[in-house]
């Protein structure tokens, strides 16, 4: 479904990631781990085709297309849905109305027909059900005076409704409390299927007790530095990330 | 989203006091002046014949505001001097109800509507007798017995200071007489339409309106002014509100004029205690507009809210300056005012706040924001707090800024395509003012319009 091929990307001259590989299956769950600054939410932002962020080399085909030659909105409507860290406050504008004309954009490029307001509502009433989301959140501005949950959840929801084939979480679990974690990590579990794949970033273990992955990545200075089972995340868990950064710096490309 | 205000840089000094202006503006105000004193009528009160001499005088006096007035800095007024300006006639066939029905918002109520300044009664929807609310044309106030007119009207708003509020006293043709008894509330808002179809360039409708809400009495008005022709039509408008004590007024003007019109608007309102008015203004139209809006808290627990909302486009120039004086103890008011100026318009705020000595307990906010989508628009944004009292909460803030790029990149990364994100924004940037109006089909109506106006190409 994804396959990153040598990755370089950076900011304002500034190398971030470095020759980055990932391949992701359709089905699969993969949790990118690694300490602050390692170049995490950097991959998040380029693969969902932030323009701040250079891309200086490599390749990333989405369902056989070129990722990177596409626009952001086409991205999502290609099925590629990313779950913000710090999803933004939009004043003035309705979140159902923004969700709705987001879906029928997704649908449309799909093929689909899209929705009538009331074939829309019923939709929306079935998704916050799963997220436990206050339906009266949605009648307020996107994001606006959201609690740091509660914005969580949101991108979860919206993710509910768009059905995307890949869906890259970004630090969803940080700001939540274990009870909002259960609720989040529940919902991303519900909407698993075997077409769809998930990518979860993080800096900790503790979503991946909820969120089980299949695969685990951990990415240091750039580049993934070791990939292994869902003990991988227990055993960075118990010895930090430090022991890594000789594999790092010795192998150029793991 | 938006930069840091930098401050306006310094213009030439303002005029002192008593150097009249150039020889040609001075006898071109002159003649103007003749002209519409030739066009007046005498059939008004005695009292009101005196306060139009002052007038007449004191507008001769001043003469025509220039760019090195302060209040006039960055509003050049010089091209509506270069009018052949004379009062606007009747003309053209009457208008029939259904001409005016796309102007109408749809919206059930009592309407007064004035053509080029003069009254139509044959447009209008008048309330039945006898549930406290007057409503007329001024003219017909005057022309019988009238102690409430007499004691407010030209009380209010200060012609010593601008001349064409001096201009409109001299010389207004007719305007709307509203009133409503104490502790009333109107069941139906209040629609003053003004349109200007004259297709003679320097036509002047000159309306004068006169609002009085009595003690706790409860009021909504929209003032909306639009245009059948496209001359360079001038409009001159003056609205005095007085509010009684717990008096409770919502003044929505809408200015949709055509893009060669000029309009000028003042309005002045005088607030007693525990009263509150709400004040909109959203201006969409016409080559250049000058709005002075200002209100007098004039006892405790007076609140004022003023909200504005102005679009320019092209080449157009939209002034709104306003005034909140803070004349007396525990006032409250917030001022919340957007702009967004693309082609090449020049946009002005000027937020003037003055909190007096014996204001103590001031509440005051004022925010200007103002969204530049082109390189060429511009906007001088100014506050202006000047404050006398010791013990006071004053905050402003005035921002211009771009699109935030992020809001636009979260929009797009959920499917919506660039230009439609930009759509939606630039259009939730206008809908924040809009969304306070109190009068539900004038706010439908004015959504409508921005789609319309922000619509793809």
């Amino acid at each position: 479904m994804l396959e990153i091929r040598d990755l370089c990307a950076g900011v304002e001259g500034n190398p971030i990631l470095q020759n980055l590989n990932l391949r992701v299956k359709a089905g699969e769950v993969h949790a990118i781990m690694g300490p602050n600054g390692s170049g995490k939410s950097t991959l998040a932002q380029v693969l969902a085709g932030r323009s701040d962020y250079e891309v200086t080399g490599g390749s990333v085909l989405f369902n056989g297309a070129d990722l990177l030659a596409m626009k952001p909105e086409d991205r999502a409507r290609a099925g590629l849905f990313l779950a913000f860290q710090y999803p933004v406050e939009i004043p003035g504008v309705n979140s159902t109305s923004f969700l709705k004309a987001a879906l029928n954009e997704c649908r449309k490029a799909r093929g689909q027909e899209e929705l009538d307001a009331v074939e829309f509502l019923a939709l929306v009433k079935e998704k916050t059900k799963l997220l436990d989301l206050d339906p009266a959140l949605l009648s307020r501005s996107v994001n606006e005076g959201f609690s740091g949950g509660e914005k969580k959840r949101n991108e979860i929801f919206q993710m509910a409704v768009l059905e995307p084939r890949l869906a890259i979480l970004d630090e969803t679990d940080s700001g939540l409390d274990i009870d909002a974690l259960k609720i989040v990590a529940g919902g991303v579990n519900k909407l698993r299927r075997p077409d769809n794949a998930t990518l979860v970033i993080t800096h900790y273990q503790r979503l991946l007790n909820y969120i089980v992955p299949d695969i685990v990545h951990v990415l240091m200075e750039g580049r993934i530095v070791k990939t292994g089972g869902k003990e991988l995340a227990l055993e960075l868990e118990e010895r930090g990330y430090d022991w890594l950064l000789e594999t790092a710096a010795s192998n150029g490309k793991p | 989203m938006i930069d840091t205000l930098n401050q306006p840089k310094a213009g030439p000094a303002p005029e002192r006091a008593g150097v009249a202006p150039a020889d040609s503006d001075q006898q071109r105000v002159q003649i103007v002046l003749d002209s519409f004193a030739r066009a007046d009528s005498s059939a008004f009160p005695p009292w009101l014949r005196t306060l139009r001499g002052a007038a007449r005088a004191r507008a001769g006096r001043m003469g025509f505001p220039t760019t090195r007035q302060e209040e006039w800095r960055f509003t050049n007024m010089a091209p509506v001097l270069q009018l052949p300006l004379h009062p606007a006639e009747k003309t053209g066939p009457a208008l029939t109800r259904q001409d005016i029905a796309r102007f109408a918002f749809g919206l059930d109520a009592h309407r007064l509507v004035f053509v080029d300044g003069h009254f139509c009664a044959d447009l209008c929807s008048l309330p039945e007798e006898g549930n406290g609310l007057q409503l007329g044309n001024l003219l017909g106030q005057l022309a019988g017995d009238c102690p409430d007119v007499e004691q407010n009207l030209a009380r209010h708003a200060p012609s010593d200071a601008n001349f064409f509020t001096a201009l409109n006293t001299a010389f207004f043709r007719d305007g709307a007489f509203v009133s409503i008894a104490a502790g009333k509330t109107a069941a139906k808002p209040v629609h003053l339409l003004f349109i200007g179809a004259s297709e003679q360039a320097g036509a002047t409708a000159l309306s004068r309106n006169l609002i009085l809400a009595q003690r706790g009495a409860r009021l909504k008005v929209i003032e909306s002014h639009v245009s059948l022709s496209d001359a360079a039509r001038v409009t001159n408008t003056v609205t005095e509100l007085v509010l009684g004590p717990g008096a409770d007024v919502e003044h929505c003007k809408v200015q949709q004029e055509s893009g060669r019109a000029f309009h000028i608007a003042a309005i002045q309102a005088v607030q007693a205690a525990d009263s509150r008015w709400i004040s909109h203004s959203i201006a969409t139209g016409s080559r250049l507009a000058r709005n002075q809006i200002q209100t007098l808290l004039n006892a405790g627990g007076a609140a004022a809210i003023l909200n504005g909302l102005y679009l320019g486009d092209a080449e157009q120039l939209i002034d709104h300056h306003t005034v909140v004086d803070h004349a007396r103890a525990h006032c409250e008011s917030h001022e919340f005012y957007h702009g967004i100026l693309a082609g090449r318009a020049h946009g002005v705020f000027n937020g003037k706040i003055f909190v007096r000595q014996d204001a103590q307990k001031t509440n005051a906010k004022q925010t200007n924001r103002n969204l530049l989508l082109s390189d060429n628009a511009v906007i001088d944004t100014k506050p202006q707090l000047e404050i006398f009292a010791d013990d006071v909460k004053c905050t402003h803030g005035a921002a211009i800024g771009q699109l935030s790029d992020e809001a636009v990149f979260y929009l797009r990364s959920r499917g919506i395509g660039a230009e439609q994100a930009r759509r939606i924004l630039i259009q939730a940037f206008a809908s924040d003012v809009i969304e306070r109006i109190g009068i539900e089909p004038v706010r439908a109506g004015l959504e409508q319009m921005l789609a319309e106006r922000f619509a793809p190409a």
